[in-house]
């Protein structure tokens, strides 16, 4: 499987965070369907946000999962 | 060539096929309580589906608004499309097609502003399909199926059953919640602390 | 750091005018003497140089808050007297006591930061009858140059909490909010908003009669002055005492008489905060610093006494139960997962537990940490580790069937629920 070509390093590095409202949220789950490699989900469909920042690669993943979210619960923090 | 009776027949298809999408649509909308995902399906792409299906029902209302306006046989106004119960036309049935456009219109607008006018507003005016989709089915079952019969009234029965019972599921039933907890163990009633200021025993606010 | 006796002073709970007294605004005055005419920058600088810091638990400094709230517009004060702790007293007292202090110091704090509004918020009951009371009288006199609104909160946990006591002002609830914007950009009124502890309040209105090297005699260096602290459990005289900060929780615990017995364990902080063997508590100091590395801090001065024949698995269960009920439910994770550590800690707690049950509470505790918009999962999951880490002998005594502990009677104050929320 070839990999697309990018910019080394560009993929690598940090751009945001995500973070939740913790208020709004509910528990859909949209949100790790989306970004797998940043949100898992507790034994109650809650979000745990990785501690690792979003990189480049992530950047529209993690954008689709912010617009997907049904309460705006999700938030990308720029770095 | 478009013959008058082909633009009706058009308008009535295209409106059947309206109310086939938008049942779709409301009853996956429905499911997305508490994070549902349906056999194969992941939760992103039901809300997907949803708003896919609305968005294809808009087209087709599209063809079913624009063919029955330029239908010769019907006199309808634009105006009377937007604003109703001033049609020449059967005023109340095709107005209630255009008081749901209207709130169908409102929805898709918000929601295509979601982020930027926040969840409350947004839950807000979605919620008006509480009041859209009756009215859209009046319109539908007193200006449709009568003329048409058999199958397609069948369809759109089928479509009101469907849909009326996941708006009333929503509606009507409370959110999956943890029940309240009563804490552990059952406690008994305490005494009141007494309060002791420099070694004297005082009660509060005595 | 034992402080000799001779430097203990009381400067808030003082009664020399006799009981009864001390609601009268005349007395006050004649035992403390007029407010200062100091205001504004002045009256800023001199809270730094007095090195006050709050006393409603998170123990700020005082004057860098009141410098963030006077840059901002319009500003709002707010006396918090709202005391959800169960196992604290000491606001309650304070304002039974010694109430004239408090207001002083709101009139001060509205001086410090230019405040044209402020509110006194204590919990729904007798409190709030005997405010509005003080607060006529002290309008009566004309003493106070912006009138407060005594506002109720309901006798919840978090209603003290600062984005919870804005919320009660604005719309009557007291929930927790997510913190950006902070309080002091945008609370009250969406107005920047300065919220102080009552006891913080009566520091201030004596500091500024009394001088910053004044207020600097007592306590330490980095935390000077004294504070009030609740003492309660297995002494002969709970209750509040005044203390200079740094005193060891052991002297702290002498002045309520003294341990009764043996003691297992001290809860120390409330039940945000954690429990400490005994041993190794009574010679810690009551301060920020001297508690820090012993993974603990003194809250809103609460020292609960376990003696060593309860049961402390089982007061931890009582303490998180109440916990778990006094959520706000607004977050997943705090509402679902309080809930499942307290049926576990309960289970711990009986004599026959099964398997896995500690690793569980971890597990719960791990995913319920900073998961919510509001501290109230952190201040739990602080308690709840403690009490494993301290009580990993009663857990295995437990597991073998068996509790050490001989008395049965109930320690911590746990509220019971009445129906309906």
């Amino acid at each position: 499987m070839s990999q697309p070509r990018q910019m080394p390093g560009v993929a690598r590095s940090p751009v945001g965070r995500l973070a939740v409202d913790w208020i709004a949220c509910s528990g859909r789950g949209l949100c790790a369907e989306l970004v797998p490699e940043r949100i898992g989900l507790d034994e109650w469909g809650y979000p745990i946000i990785a501690a690792e920042p979003v990189t480049g690669d992530l950047l529209p993943h993690a954008r689709r999962a912010v617009a997907a979210c049904p309460k705006l619960a999700l938030r990308l923090q720029p770095s | 060539m478009i013959t008058g009776s082909s633009l009706w027949y058009l308008s009535r298809g295209t409106g059947v096929l309206s109310v086939v999408m938008l049942t779709l649509a409301i009853v996956l909308g429905a499911l997305t309580r508490g994070g549902r995902a349906l056999p194969g399906l992941p939760r992103f792409a039901v809300a997907g589906l949803h708003r896919n299906l609305s968005l294809l029902a808009v087209a087709f209302l599209a063809v079913h608004i624009t063919s029955a306006v330029i239908d010769p046989y019907v006199t309808l106004r634009w105006v009377d499309v937007l604003i109703p119960f001033g049609a020449s036309y059967q005023p109340v049935w095709v107005g209630l097609g255009a008081l749901s456009l209207d709130l169908m219109i409102a929805m898709l607008v918000t929601s295509a502003l979601r982020r930027r006018i926040g969840h409350r507003s947004w839950s807000a005016v979605h919620a008006l399909v509480y009041l859209a989709w009756p009215v859209a089915l009046v319109h539908t079952f007193m200006l449709g199926p009568d003329v048409t019969g058999g199958p397609q009234r069948g369809l759109a029965v089928g479509c009101a059953l469907a849909s009326s019972t996941a708006l009333g599921w929503r509606l009507l039933t409370k959110p999956d919640r943890v029940p309240d907890f009563a804490g552990w163990p059952p406690t008994s009633p305490r005494p009141q602390m007494r309060q002791t200021v420099h070694g004297a025993k005082t009660e509060v606010m005595s | 750091m034992n402080t000799p006796q001779a430097l203990v002073e009381e400067r808030i709970l003082t009664y020399g005018t006799g009981s009864g007294r001390y609601r009268d605004l005349g007395a006050h005055l004649g035992e403390h003497g007029p407010v200062p005419p100091t205001t504004g920058a002045a009256l800023i600088k001199l809270v730094d140089q007095s090195g006050l810091t709050g006393r409603g638990g998170a123990g700020f400094p005082t004057a860098r808050k009141l410098a963030a709230v006077a840059a901002g517009t319009s500003p709002v004060v707010v006396a918090n007297g709202a005391e959800g702790e169960p196992a604290s007293s000491k606001d309650r007292i304070l304002l039974s006591y010694a109430p004239h202090l408090v207001l002083d110091g709101l009139q001060l704090a509205c001086r410090a930061v230019g405040a044209g509004a402020a509110y006194v918020y204590v919990h729904e009951g007798p409190l709030v009858a005997h405010m509005e009371n003080l607060v006529r009288a002290r309008a009566r006199a004309g003493v106070d140059s912006v009138a407060p609104t005594v506002v109720a909160a309901p006798a919840r946990f978090v209603s003290g909490q600062e984005t919870a006591v804005v919320s009660a002002i604005n719309t009557g609830r007291a929930l927790p909010a997510a913190v950006p914007p902070p309080v002091y950009v945008k609370g009250v009124d969406r107005r920047p908003t300065l919220i102080q502890n009552v006891e913080t309040l009566a520091h201030l209105a004596l500091l500024v009669r009394h001088g910053a090297s004044w207020f600097r005699t007592a306590g330490t260096d980095r935390e000077p002055g004294t504070m009030l602290c609740t003492v309660g459990g297995a002494v002969p005289s709970p209750g509040v005492v005044e203390v200079p900060i740094g005193t060891s929780i052991g002297d702290v615990l002498e002045r309520a008489g003294g341990p009764s017995g043996q003691l297992g364990a001290v809860l120390v902080g409330g039940y945000h905060g954690a429990w400490l063997p005994a041993a190794e508590a009574t010679e810690l100091a009551l301060s920020v610093a001297g508690l820090r590395d012993a993974g603990a801090s003194p809250g809103a001065g609460v020292l609960v006494a376990l003696g060593a024949d309860s049961c402390g698995l089982v007061e931890t269960a009582r303490a998180v139960g109440y916990l778990a009920q006094e959520s706000a439910r607004q977050c997943g994770p705090c509402l679902n997962g309080l809930p499942a550590m307290a049926n576990t800690l309960g289970q711990l707690a009986g004599t026959h537990p099964t398997r896995g049950l500690v690793e569980r509470v971890h597990a719960l505790a791990a995913t319920v940490d900073k998961r919510g918009a509001c501290h109230h999962p952190d201040g739990t999951v602080r308690l709840v580790r403690s009490a494993l880490r301290v009580f990993a002998a009663e857990v295995r005594t437990h597991h073998s069937g068996r509790c050490g502990a001989t008395d049965p009677r109930p320690v911590l104050p746990v509220p019971s629920r009445t129906a309906g929320r």
